[in-house]
């Protein structure tokens, strides 16, 4: 079935790339999205069986492949107002949907591989797909940005890659030759300690530049600040949760042997950098699209540290994993609507916007409660858990300059926002404000419905789902 | 005599320090190419047959012929300077290059591993500090380019280390060169050559905070 998908999706967005028609490409849009969830049911209803060998339908690889699914919808029906309603040329069209179908394949085939070296290339077909998204707009900005991010994440899967080869010379001691996840858990306590550190440590920092932690982070954000907001909220949302699963299919194999508690060490220092380093620019930065980049390295830090706290920090990292995808692709898609309204992502252009689009900006208000983590939110609920885990862990030294960087970072993105809301600019600007699509805010709201919703509220099969994911971290 | 020419890899190394001109540094890729093929030839016969011939061809067509003539190509079509112009003289290059091949030789001393050959992981590793460095001290990014498949490489020699055991890796190797191909072919197709390949890193330093 993994198979007929993947050829599905790849003829679909050839197609795509090869059409130029408007009406032919409405259809093939629709095409895919109805592969992409039939793809999504069949894997639901065919739980924990692997499939040509190299896929296995897992907990994490569900709960990811539904939120990719989830959020791909919104993102190519905005694409579609973002495409068609600037009059751009049939053949960058085609590119650029073409590339987003391919992404949202490669993500799909990432989550679900049970093999390492799969994985691996799925990750990077992903960077390709990415910057072709990236490059789109061809101006000398969105240049530099797919010039960095090429480069980097393909510096980044080299490393990957190395890390690869070390951990079969760790292999070396059990005469095994098979790189399937399942069988790397069942041989990790005979692995060879001293490959493995150095093979934790490649593959760790090979994929920061996916999920955007520190030392990798800095492609990401340039990406997601040039590539259109569509797009970008795919790049905050789905393809860091790819970069998470590459780390977490990998920790799951260290949590089982003697490093454990070193690579823990390892990923804690990653982290907490990450967040003090999202901190200081939150307060230089005056780009709004830049702002929620960082705001994501900022929740990447903490779910990573509630993975390295352990206990119940397992479960509320991949809690927090889901909630923030749908939190931030939300916010990312209204900043689209506010990027069509003054042109301009600089937060000193826009003000007044909730006078302009009282929807929208009610939308972003409430986003900005998700995303702050301020208490009905979803998102407050797996903070607290990953405090809590902080606590438990004996990591207070650790939580106590959280909170305070996390206070800070309140302040910094409040006060960015509310200026945008709330302020008049001091010369009124000659505002775009023909009314938004209906389909889109309304789309925009449930996807952040979602996210109190399953934070005050999960549902039993999707906590289910949770403790299914991480039980393979404790078994 | 995969002894032989893993050393004359890394002399390669050191003549990329203190070459001058960018045709140099594609003909050293060529030349790199052409000893990869050499170490596969020697050292991956155990594999399946077909899989041999698959890398054979793979490092002979694409590593020694198929991305320098497109390098070539493209330095050609886009003018570019044919001086490297890097940022530190190239005796101060020659000392750091030197630097990191001593210290993996006393880090691959000091790591005892019975799985790999230790020439095998000398190489590997100064391949992929100096391709770094080369990325770093260089301005054109062009030379990006060059010293990022410099890395890929020193990669492709170490995935032959475990080869025999497990040729999954060298077609792993093969595949990263796939992606470098193409996304040469993209800076190619899409122009971006134009724009990107001629002006410096120093010109690419808008986006930041």
């Amino acid at each position: 079935m993994i198979l007929l998908y993947i050829a599905g999706a790849l003829s679909i967005s050839v197609l795509m790339f090869l059409n130029r028609n408007r009406n032919t490409g409405r259809i093939l849009i629709a095409v895919f999205i109805l592969l992409q969830w039939l793809f999504t049911v069949y894997t639901l209803l065919n739980r924990n069986v692997s499939q040509f060998s190299f896929f296995f339908s897992d907990a994490l690889s569900i709960i990811t492949l539904l939120v990719l699914s989830i959020i791909s919808v919104p993102a190519l029906l905005h694409s579609y107002d973002y495409i068609y309603g600037e009059h751009d040329n049939p053949r960058t069209r085609g590119l650029y949907y073409g590339a987003m179908m391919v992404l949202i394949m490669a993500l799909t085939a990432a989550y679900l591989s049970s093999h390492i070296a799969v994985t691996w290339i799925f990750v990077e077909i992903t960077t390709l797909s990415a910057s072709a998204l990236i490059f789109h707009r061809r101006k000398a900005g969105s240049i530099e940005a797919t010039w960095k991010y090429i480069f980097v994440c393909s510096v980044s899967l080299t490393l990957v890659f190395i890390g690869i080869i070390f951990l079969s010379i760790a292999l070396g001691n059990v005469n095994e030759t098979n790189l399937q996840y399942t069988r790397l858990i069942e041989v990790a306590p005979k692995l060879d300690v001293f490959w493995l550190k150095l093979s934790f440590l490649f593959i760790f920092t090979g994929y920061t530049a996916k999920i955007g932690l520190v030392p990798m982070f800095t492609a990401g954000i340039d990406a997601k600040d040039k590539a259109p907001t569509p797009c970008a909220a795919l790049f905050s949302s789905v393809l860091l949760n790819v970069g998470f699963v590459g780390i977490f299919r990998f920790y799951t194999i260290v949590a089982h042997t003697s490093v454990h508690s070193w690579a823990n060490l390892i990923i804690i220092t990653a982290a907490f950098l990450s967040i003090f380093v999202a901190t200081v620019y939150m307060f230089r930065l005056k780009n709004i699209k830049r702002m929620l980049a960082y705001s994501s390295i900022e929740h990447m830090g903490i779910l990573m540290i509630g993975l390295a706290a352990g206990g119940i920090g397992y479960y509320a990292a991949i809690l927090h994993l889901v909630l923030h995808s749908f939190a931030k692709s939300s916010m990312f898609l209204q900043i689209g609507h506010m990027y069509k309204t003054y042109n301009s992502k600089e937060i000193n252009d826009i003000g007044n916007y909730y006078h302009y689009n009282t929807a929208g900006g009610v939308l972003l208000i409430f986003s900005f409660i998700a995303i702050t983590a301020v208490p009905p939110s979803g998102l407050f609920v797996s903070e607290l858990y990953i405090f809590k885990s902080l606590l438990t862990g004996g990591y207070l030294y650790i939580l106590i300059p959280l909170l305070i960087l996390l206070t800070m970072i309140i302040w910094a993105m409040g006060s960015g926002i509310f200026k945008m809301l709330f302020v008049p600019v001091g010369e009124e600007k000659t505002a775009n404000t023909e009314p938004v699509n209906n389909l889109e805010m309304m789309l925009q709201y449930l996807l952040l419905a979602v996210v109190f919703y399953l934070g005050l509220n999960p549902p039993a099969g999707f906590v289910a789902l949770i403790n299914e994911a991480v039980s393979v971290l404790t078994i | 005599m995969t002894k032989i020419i893993l050393i004359l890899f890394i002399i390669t190394l050191l003549y990329f320090a203190i070459a001058n001109r960018l045709m140099t540094y594609v003909k050293i890729l060529a030349l790199q190419g052409i000893l990869l093929f050499g170490i596969a030839f020697i050292e991956l016969i155990e594999i399946n047959i077909v899989n041999l011939v698959l890398i054979l061809l793979e490092t002979v067509v694409v590593k020694a012929i198929a991305i320098p003539v497109f390098l070539r190509y493209i330095i050609r079509k886009n003018e570019i300077t044919r001086e490297a112009e890097p940022f530190l003289p190239n005796s101060v290059s020659l000392i750091i290059v030197t630097v990191i091949i001593v210290a993996t030789f006393i880090i691959s001393n000091a790591v005892n591993s019975f799985h790999i050959p230790k020439i095998y992981f000398v190489s590997a590793l100064s391949a992929l500090f100096c391709g770094l460095y080369f990325i770093i001290s260089r301005r054109k990014i062009i030379t990006h380019v060059i010293c990022y498949v410099i890395i890929e490489n020193g990669v492709f020699i170490l995935s032959f280390a475990m080869g025999n055991e497990m040729p999954l890796l060298v077609n792993l190797g093969v595949l990263l060169d796939v992606f470098v191909s193409v996304f040469l072919l993209g800076i190619f197709i899409n122009k971006v050559g134009d724009v990107a390949s001629d002006i410096d890193v120093s010109q690419l330093s808008s986006l930041k905070d």
